[in-house]
C-alpha cells in the first residue's frame, strides 16, 4: 500500500513539474493573445442599432479589399437593403456581377448579369481554388465572423488594426504575417489594411482604424441582420412581460389572501 | 380513473360530453378546484410546471423549425442560416429553440436540487422520482442529438467525440460507434438518424412525463415540511391556487427566457458553432454545451493515474476510458437509488440540519464541476476535477447513507396547517 502511494506521489510530482514548465513555456513564447479592447459601437446595448453610413462604407471596404480572398456566401444583393441602400443602388450593384445561368431549353448554361435574388460572388469557384491561391489555407467566409470568432466585433477590429512587427527573436515564416492578437500570432493574411487604401465616396477619411471601424460595421450586420428588429421587438415583448406579471402577482395576492389559514 | 357519476356541470354541453367521455371531470381533478394539494408549497414547487410549459415551447418551435431545415451535411449549416435570414420570424423561432434548451434544463436542474432538499424521493413518490431521472437521460439524449443539426465545429466535433466514447466498451465497442454513426466517421448518415431521433426524442418525454404527472397526482405534491396532508385544513383546491401561482412564476420566467431570446442568445453557444463543420479542422478546445459540463469533468476525471477514486485499483479490468464512461452514466443513474440510499424517516432537510449541510456542499460540488468541464483537462483543473468527482460519488454512497441513518432529526411539526399557523401567527 505504502509503495503504491510512494508510487503516485511521485508521479503527481512530476507531472506536475511537467505542466509547470509546460505552462512556462507558453507564456514564455507569448503563445496567449491578448484580450481585445473593448470598443464602442453603434451596435452595442439594448438600443444599439447599425450605424449605416459606416456599414455602406465597410461594403465598401469589403468589395474593394476583402472580396479578393474571402466569400460572404450567406448574402444576397437583395439583403443589402437592411444597411439602407435603395432598389436601384442595389439593381446597379447586382448588374456588375456576372452570372453563370442555366440550363436553358436547348440545354445550354449562358451567362447574365446578376440581379438583387443572387448572391454576392465569391472570388474563388471552391475551396480548392481558394486554398491554391493562398498558400494552402481557405481565407474563412466573413458572413458570421463576427458571431464565430471569441471577443466578436471587438476581436474583428483587434485583429485587422493588430499587425505589428514581430518581437526581436520571433521568426515570422514565409508568407506569414505577425498579429498581436491573432492566437499563436503567425497569420496567414497579410496586414489587409492601409491608409487611404480605399477612397471613401462620402468624403470620410480613409485612415486604417476608421476603415476597421467599417467594416467591422458591416460584419456585424452580415452576422446578424435580424439584430435591429430583435432588439425593437424585445423591448415590446419586455414591456409587456412586465405588466403582465405585475398583474399575475396582484391577482396572487388577492386570490391568496388568508388562503393559508382557511 | 375515478369519476364521480354524480358530477354535474352548468353547462349542458359539457354534462353532454362529460356523460360520455368524462374528461371534464379528469381535468377538474387534475389540474382543477377538485385536486387537493399541499398549502404550503414555496416557490421551489413552480418549476415542473414551468418545466412542463418549456417542453411545449420546445415542441412547437421544433415542429417549425424542422419545416425550413435540411439535413444533409451539404446544405444542414446554410439551411440554418436560411432560417434564420429569409425565413418570416426565423431568427425568432430559432433564438426561442436554442435558448429554450438552456432554460429547460436551467428549470430542471433546479426541480432536481428541489426534490432532493426536500427528500421527494421518499416513499410513497420513488417511481414519481425515477420517471423524472428517465427524463433527464431522455433530455440529455435529445439535447445531445439537436445540438448536432446546425452542422457547426462543435456539432460535428461534440458528436465525434461523445459517440467515440462507445468504444470503449470492450470488444463490441468499435462494432456499436460504426453502427451508431451508420458508416465509418460522423457524417451524413449520422446527422439524418440524429435528425430523425431528435424529433422523436421529445414525444417519448411526453409520454414520459404524463407517467410522472400519473404518478404525482395519486400522493399529491411533498411540500416544504415533507409531512403528507391529513386533513382539509393541509390542503388547497389547485384552481385558483395554484393556476395562479404558476402562472405568477411563468411570467417571472419568460422574462428571464426573453432577455436571453432578444439580447443575449447566444450567450449559452458557443462561437465555434458558427463555423460550419470541417471534418480536417478540429476546435482547439471541444466543450459541449453547459449543461453537459458536470458529466464532462467526470469523465474526463479518469485517466490513467488517477488514484484518488478508484481508478487504479480497477486498472486491470478496464481502461480509463472506460472506467469514465461508466462513471459518467453511473453518476446519473445512481440518483434513481435515492430513495433506498437515504434511509432518514423524515423527508425535509429543513429539519435534518447536518443533512442539509451536505446537501449545499454537494450542489457547490455539482457547479465547480461544471466549470472543471469547461476547462481544458490538464494542470491544476484535472486535479479539481478528480477531487470533486470523488466527492460526487462519495456523496451519494457514502454520505447520504451514513448522515441520513446516524442524524437525529429535529421534530417535525404535526401537520402541514399546525406549521402554516405557527409561522403565520409567531
Amino acid at each position: 500500500m505504502r509503495n503504491i502511494l510512494q508510487k503516485h506521489l511521485n508521479l503527481y510530482f512530476a507531472l506536475a513539474v511537467v505542466v509547470f514548465s509546460f505552462g512556462a513555456a507558453d507564456s514564455m513564447a507569448g503563445g496567449k493573445a491578448p484580450k481585445p479592447p473593448k470598443q464602442e459601437w453603434s451596435f452595442d446595448g439594448m438600443f444599439g442599432t447599425f450605424d449605416k453610413a459606416a456599414a455602406q462604407r465597410g461594403f465598401q471596404v469589403y468589395q474593394e479589399v476583402c472580396a479578393g480572398c474571402h466569400s460572404l456566401r450567406q448574402i444576397d444583393f437583395r439583403h443589402l437593403a437592411g444597411i439602407g441602400y435603395t432598389e436601384e443602388q442595389i439593381k446597379a450593384f447586382a448588374a456588375e456581377s456576372e452570372v453563370t445561368d442555366g440550363p436553358d431549353d436547348e440545354g445550354e448554361m449562358f451567362e447574365r448579369s446578376g440581379i438583387p435574388a443572387d448572391p454576392l460572388p465569391s472570388p474563388f469557384a471552391n475551396d480548392q481554388a481558394a486554398a491554391a491561391s493562398n498558400n494552402g489555407k481557405v481565407p474563412p467566409d466573413l458572413s458570421l465572423m463576427n458571431k464565430a470568432r471569441i471577443g466578436g466585433a471587438d476581436y474583428v477590429y483587434a485583429l485587422l488594426t493588430g499587425y505589428t512587427d514581430p518581437p526581436s527573436g520571433i521568426e515570422v515564416p514565409e508568407g506569414g504575417s505577425y498579429n498581436t492578437y491573432y492566437p499563436g500570432h503567425i497569420i496567414a493574411m497579410a496586414a489587409p489594411l492601409s491608409d487611404e487604401g480605399v477612397e471613401y465616396q462620402d468624403g470620410t477619411k480613409a485612415t486604417v482604424a476608421q476603415q476597421a471601424n467599417d467594416v467591422v460595421t458591416f460584419l456585424a450586420w452580415t452576422a446578424e441582420p435580424e439584430m435591429e428588429r430583435r432588439k425593437s421587438m424585445g423591448l415590446k415583448v419586455l414591456i409587456f412581460l412586465f405588466i403582465f406579471t405585475a398583474l399575475l402577482y396582484r391577482v396572487k395576492k388577492v386570490v391568496w389572501k388568508g388562503a393559508k389559514l382557511r | 380513473m375515478s369519476t364521480n357519476p354524480s358530477k354535474k356541470f352548468k353547462n349542458p354541453m359539457v354534462n353532454w360530453i362529460e356523460y360520455r367521455l368524462p374528461i371534464f371531470s379528469f381535468l377538474d381533478n387534475s389540474l382543477g378546484s377538485n385536486y387537493p394539494t399541499p398549502k404550503n408549497l414555496n416557490y421551489f414547487w413552480n418549476f415542473g410546471s414551468l418545466a412542463g410549459i418549456t417542453l411545449g415551447i420546445m415542441l412547437v418551435s421544433g415542429i417549425v423549425l424542422a419545416m425550413h431545415y435540411t439535413a444533409h451535411v451539404d446544405y444542414a449549416f446554410d439551411s440554418v442560416e436560411r432560417i434564420m435570414r429569409d425565413v418570416n420570424y426565423g431568427w425568432l423561432i430559432r433564438y426561442i429553440h436554442m435558448n429554450g434548451g438552456s432554460m429547460f434544463f436551467i428549470v430542471v436542474y433546479i426541480h432536481i436540487f428541489r426534490g432532493l432538499y426536500y427528500g421527494s424521493y421518499h416513499a410513497p413518490r420513488e417511481l414519481l422520482w425515477m420517471l423524472g431521472v428517465f427524463i433527464l437521460l431522455a433530455m440529455m439524449a435529445t439535447a445531445f442529438m439537436g445540438y448536432v443539426l446546425p452542422w457547426g465545429q462543435m456539432s460535428f466535433w461534440g458528436a465525434t467525440v461523445i459517440t467515440n466514447l462507445f468504444s470503449a466498451i470492450p470488444l463490441v465497442g468499435d462494432a456499436i460507434v460504426t453502427w451508431l454513426w451508420g458508416g465509418f466517421s460522423v457524417d451524413n448518415a449520422t446527422l439524418n438518424r440524429f435528425f430523425s431521433l431528435h424529433y422523436l426524442m421529445p414525444f417519448v418525454i411526453v409520454g414520459l412525463v404524463v407517467l410522472h404527472i400519473w404518478a404525482l397526482h395519486v400522493h399529491s405534491s411533498n411540500n416544504p415540511i415533507g409531512i403528507d396532508a391529513k386533513t382539509e385544513q393541509d390542503t388547497l383546491p389547485f384552481h385558483p391556487y395554484y393556476t395562479v401561482k404558476d402562472l405568477y412564476g411563468l411570467g417571472v420566467f419568460l422574462i428571464c427566457y426573453a432577455f436571453f431570446v432578444f439580447y443575449a442568445p447566444n450567450f449559452f453557444g458557443e462561437p465555434d458553432n458558427y463555423i460550419e463543420a470541417n471534418p480536417l479542422v478540429t476546435p482547439a478546445h471541444i466543450v459541449p454545451e453547459w449543461y453537459f459540463l458536470p458529466f464532462y469533468a467526470i469523465l474526463r476525471a479518469f485517466t490513467a493515474d488517477f488514484f484518488l477514486f478508484a481508478y487504479t485499483p480497477i486498472s486491470w479490468i478496464m481502461s480509463a476510458k472506460l472506467a469514465g464512461v461508466i462513471a459518467m452514466f453511473a453518476s446519473i443513474l445512481l440518483l434513481l437509488l435515492m430513495p433506498w440510499l437515504d434511509g432518514s424517516n423524515v423527508k425535509s432537510s429543513k429539519f435534518r440540519p447536518l443533512y442539509a449541510m451536505f446537501f449545499w456542499i454537494f450542489l457547490l460540488n455539482c457547479v465547480v464541476l461544471g466549470i472543471v468541464g469547461g476547462k481544458p483537462a490538464e494542470g491544476t483543473w484535472l486535479y479539481i476535477g478528480q477531487f470533486t468527482t470523488t466527492y460526487y460519488f462519495a456523496h451519494l454512497l457514502v454520505i447520504v447513507p451514513l448522515v441520513s441513518r446516524l442524524e437525529q432529526p429535529k421534530t417535525p411539526p404535526e401537520s402541514i396547517s399546525a406549521a402554516v399557523t405557527s409561522t403565520a401567527q409567531g
